[in-house]
């Protein structure tokens, strides 16, 4: 067939964003993957750096203490987070908004902050310390609690909406044939959440496996594989090595991306339209034990978070414990002070405003172009990869890609436009599907429809599918901002002293043994996120509603 | 008339599987055409590359004298009415029927008028402002015909466009949009698997199956002078019988010699006679009397169908027959009764397997 000229744009367009990818992710990986083949002098050398890497014993046992605490982690996660999500779909308990929010609490600050954290709980000094029996906080233990509380929140998330599919008609049948509720829970409601509880699993293992911000501040001696990513890399500038434990760290994460995939395709089959909702009956005593499950598990949440909050606020542990604002006068400490948080916010308005476009716009083509089915499919593909590689790695490769003499995109180098760049691309694949999935849900016969009618497919873009789409690309861009404000691993390796970052900020200070500016900043940037995603309710709520009264059924 | 659309040698793949096969026919200017057929005969294909929704594998398409067959849709000139209607929902009716007319550099005096003119044609004055939300199925319908007509297209093409709707109001729009295609003119080509709509809209019936056509022509010739088994089968109820031929003018089901009036060739295999040509001989009057026993009856409002054993020659085989209701009522007729029935010469009709 001709191509029209709705078709050479959509080339055109497929291609920019494709090549984006390329330039941001398989550049840049492969990159990493012959750095992990050379010398220090950039010859080839084929597998002497894995040679060298398996016969130093204390780097191999960083690959067991990862599988460790990421498989323990995974457990407990796991079961917590399948309680909490049961409570809130199956149970008619007060206060779901409430608990559901406090829940989501993690996911609004960096993964270290919790770390930081269980120190002033737990450390030497800290309010607890007796419940550990002797113990260390520093190791495994003060890993493990701290990703539990960093991933909480993405397994709920992911098992909140597998058993909220639950079909309604199933419970039902289950009824008539008077099962008894213990078998209708293994028959009817674990079979339907099965997927979702295997990939909640992968993600979370995925997500403490690829952490480096937790372990770094209390993992002690106790080496992990993205630290030793790290400590290759800044303190012993050794980047060949780093980037074999990199391609180690791949690995697993690879692996879990594959598995969650499978996964995630055998999800949908279940869900069909005719499914109906399954309502709750009322239990008071199944509610009540519930209501004190998810109060424990908030409190809980709560304590970590207020904890940060009272040791910024305290002049100086455990000495003064007078409240001042001491601890946020960044401009006294290493980290690159108040300006690292202004950054920060310019990075993430930054980062949510042209990776939502990116995003959006890539979506769109691979779900409602008509032509070009093979380059739709490879944009895909594309866009599904960076899930599948973990932030550190991503942006050491971004070092050996980016900081190349050769590389004409040199200048980007050091530049706050790097770091938006990585950060995008870090949070790509999420953002990618939350825009299909939203995009699926469109009739595509709008685009056959606007065709017949000799309207360009930009028209029918801007005029139908953006406005039918906003609150999913509202969504997208408050992502893209919380990550970009959180995220330390993928920007790590790539500030520079005049693109210095909050959340980078957290980590150095912490190094430096500055911890409650560390807590207080790590603070701001929860003030910050807190603050948007109140913003954003009131904007849904309000103005989104002005702009989306076509959904209402009377005039 | 014209000849306005022409499909030559039309085929179509999907991998391995062959959705359409040589298709050929033609289309008058200003015909009503339904492509009838049972979900999956390729109807709907068929349609999308009359759109160039989807591009054929082989095979040629004019349009007004024009090659068409590699133009992509927005460069062909139709409109188009899916069964989903696939109206805007964020732009209200006045915004969704003015949607084709915007780029035409029309001044909006212009497309304002012409919005009201075809409000007025689809009856929908008082819902200018309404958004699709608010409009019942039947009404939407009638908004996406009206946002399809708004550019005036040389060709309506129409997918299912009733099938998501109440029974009453389908029948009502059946005869709204037929009137409609009338009065404009426009060349239309309607794709559904609901004989009844076929029959009752269409100027023309293409009938298909598993990617051919079967059988082409007026809602009257279809039903009464089926072609094949298939035809005969899929439109209305019949009775289909292996036969032989026995002589010129004669033939055998079951044992039994029938006289008919078609010509017989020699390749004869399967007849086919409708329900409504059966008659009832009490006196044994009539030609091709044979008897039976009621087994069933089937009430359908104004008629009875009656589910009647027949001994035929060799054996025994259900024949179905309509009466009229009346009819049972006054001779009282029950199920098991026995009964004689005439199977008319010219009722029986010879199709190809």
């Amino acid at each position: 067939m001709k191509k029209s000229r709705d078709d050479y744009l959509t080339l055109f367009f497929i291609s920019i964003i494709g090549f984006y990818i390329l330039i941001s992710l398989a550049f840049p990986m492969y990159a990493i993957l012959s750095k992990s083949f050379e010398n220090k002098d950039g010859d080839f050398i084929g597998f002497e750096n894995y040679q060298s890497y398996f016969e130093n014993s204390s780097l191999v046992y960083s690959i067991y203490n990862s599988l460790f605490v990421s498989i323990v982690t995974m457990v407990i996660t796991i079961s917590l987070a399948f309680v909490f999500a049961y409570a809130l779909t199956k149970s008619r308990m007060a206060g779901k908004g409430v608990f559901r929010s406090i829940a989501m609490i993690p996911i609004l600050v960096p993964s270290l902050l919790s770390g930081i954290s269980l120190i002033y709980l737990f450390g030497k000094q800290g309010i607890f310390r007796e419940l550990l029996m002797g113990y260390e906080i520093y190791g495994p233990i003060g890993i493990i609690i701290a990703e539990v509380f960093y991933t909480f929140p993405h397994a709920l998330l992911i098992i909140v909406t597998a058993l909220s599919i639950g079909d309604a008609r199933l419970y039902e049948a289950a009824k008539v044939l008077r099962s008894k509720s213990i078998r209708t829970f293994f028959t009817v409601t674990l079979p339907s959440a099965k997927y979702g509880v295997i990939s909640a699993a992968f993600v979370v293992f995925t997500l403490v496996i690829t952490d480096f911000g937790i372990p770094k501040v209390i993992g002690g001696n106790y080496n992990v594989l993205a630290v030793d990513v790290y400590k290759q890399v800044i303190g012993q500038q050794n980047f060949e090595m780093g980037a074999v434990v990199s391609m180690v760290l791949v690995f697993p994460a690879l692996i879990a991306f594959a598995v969650d995939r499978i996964v995630q395709r055998k999800q949908v089959a279940i869900l069909t339209s005719r499914s109906v909702v399954h309502e709750p009956n009322e239990s008071k005593t199944f509610d009540r034990i519930m209501f004190g499950y998810c109060s424990v598990i908030s409190v809980l949440i709560l304590t970590i978070l207020g904890m940060c909050l009272y040791a910024s606020l305290v002049t100086f542990w455990p000495y003064n414990l007078t409240l001042s604002l001491k601890n946020y006068q960044f401009d006294l400490m290493d980290g690159g002070g108040w300006d690292s948080y202004y950054n920060s916010i310019r990075m993430a308005s930054y980062t949510a405003v042209f990776g939502t476009i990116a995003v959006f716009a890539g979506a769109y083509f691979v779900e409602k172009a008509r032509s070009l089915k093979t380059g739709r499919s490879i944009l895909h593909l594309l866009s599904m990869m960076p899930m599948a590689i973990p932030g550190l790695v991503l942006g050491l490769a971004y070092i050996f890609f980016f900081n190349h003499p050769d590389n004409p995109l040199n200048f980007l180098y050091g530049t706050m436009a790097i770091l938006v760049i990585c950060t995008i691309t870090h949070f790509y694949t999420v953002s990618h599907l939350t825009a299909l999935t939203s995009l699926k849900q469109i009739d595509n016969e709008f685009e056959h429809v606007s065709s017949s009618l000799k309207q360009p497919f930009y028209k029918t873009f801007f005029r139908v599918t953006v406005p039918i789409s906003l609150p999913a690309i509202f969504e997208i861009g408050i992502y893209f901002f919380v990550n970009a404000m959180t995220t330390v691993s993928a920007v790590v390796f790539l500030y520079s002293s005049k693109t210095t970052l909050a959340s980078v900020a957290v980590l150095n200070m912490d190094d430096a043994g500055d911890i409650a500016p560390a807590a207080a900043m790590g603070m701001m940037i929860f003030y910050t996120n807190a603050a948007v995603r109140i913003v954003y309710v009131l904007i849904t709520k309000k103005i989104l509603v002005r702009f989306q009264n076509w959904r209402l059924k009377t005039a | 008339m014209e000849q306005y659309l022409s499909v030559k040698n039309v085929a179509k793949y999907f991998g391995k599987f062959q959705a359409l096969n040589n298709i050929n026919f033609d289309v008058n200017e200003g015909e009503f055409v339904c492509i009838l057929g049972p979900s999956g005969c390729g109807k709907t294909t068929l349609l999308r590359v009359i759109a160039g929704l989807e591009s054929q594998s082989e095979g040629t398409i004019q349009q007004n004298n024009n090659d068409i067959s590699l133009l992509p849709p927005d460069q062909r000139d139709f409109g188009i009415v899916f069964q989903s209607y696939a109206l805007f929902p964020n732009l209200t009716v006045k915004d969704n029927i003015s949607f084709g007319l915007k780029t035409r550099k029309q001044n909006r005096n212009e497309i304002d008028s012409r919005v009201d003119e075809l409000l007025k044609l689809v009856g929908l004055s008082d819902h200018i402002n309404k958004y699709s939300a608010q409009l019942s199925g039947g009404e939407q319908q009638r908004v996406a015909l009206a946002r399809a007509l708004a550019p005036s297209p040389g060709l309506l093409l129409l997918d299912e466009p009733l099938s998501a709707l109440d029974a009453k109001v389908r029948q009502h729009l059946r005869l709204e949009i037929k009137n409609l295609q009338k009065q404009l003119g426009v060349t239309t080509i309607m794709v559904t698997h609901d004989q009844e709509e076929a029959l009752t809209m269409a100027d023309r019936i293409i009938l298909m199956n598993n990617g051919v056509i079967e059988q082409e022509g007026s809602p009257q010739d279809i039903y009464s002078k089926p072609t094949t088994a298939f035809s005969a089968n899929f439109i209305g109820t019949t009775n289909l019988f292996k036969a032989k031929k026995i002589s010129s003018n004669s033939i055998e089901i079951h044992g039994s010699v029938l006289e008919c009036n078609d010509n017989i060739n020699d390749d004869v295999s399967t007849v086919t006679i409708r329900p409504e040509d059966i008659k009832i001989s009490d006196s044994g009057e009539g030609k091709n009397i044979l008897s039976g026993t009621i087994k069933e009856l089937e009430f359908l409002g104004s008629n009875i169908r009656g589910h009647i054993e027949v001994n035929f020659e060799s054996d025994k085989a259900i024949v179905l027959c309509n009466f009229a209701a009346e009819f049972i009522q006054n001779k009282n007729i029950q199920t098991n009764a026995s009964i004689n029935i005439s199977l008319q010469p010219h009722a029986i009709k010879i199709v190809k397997e």
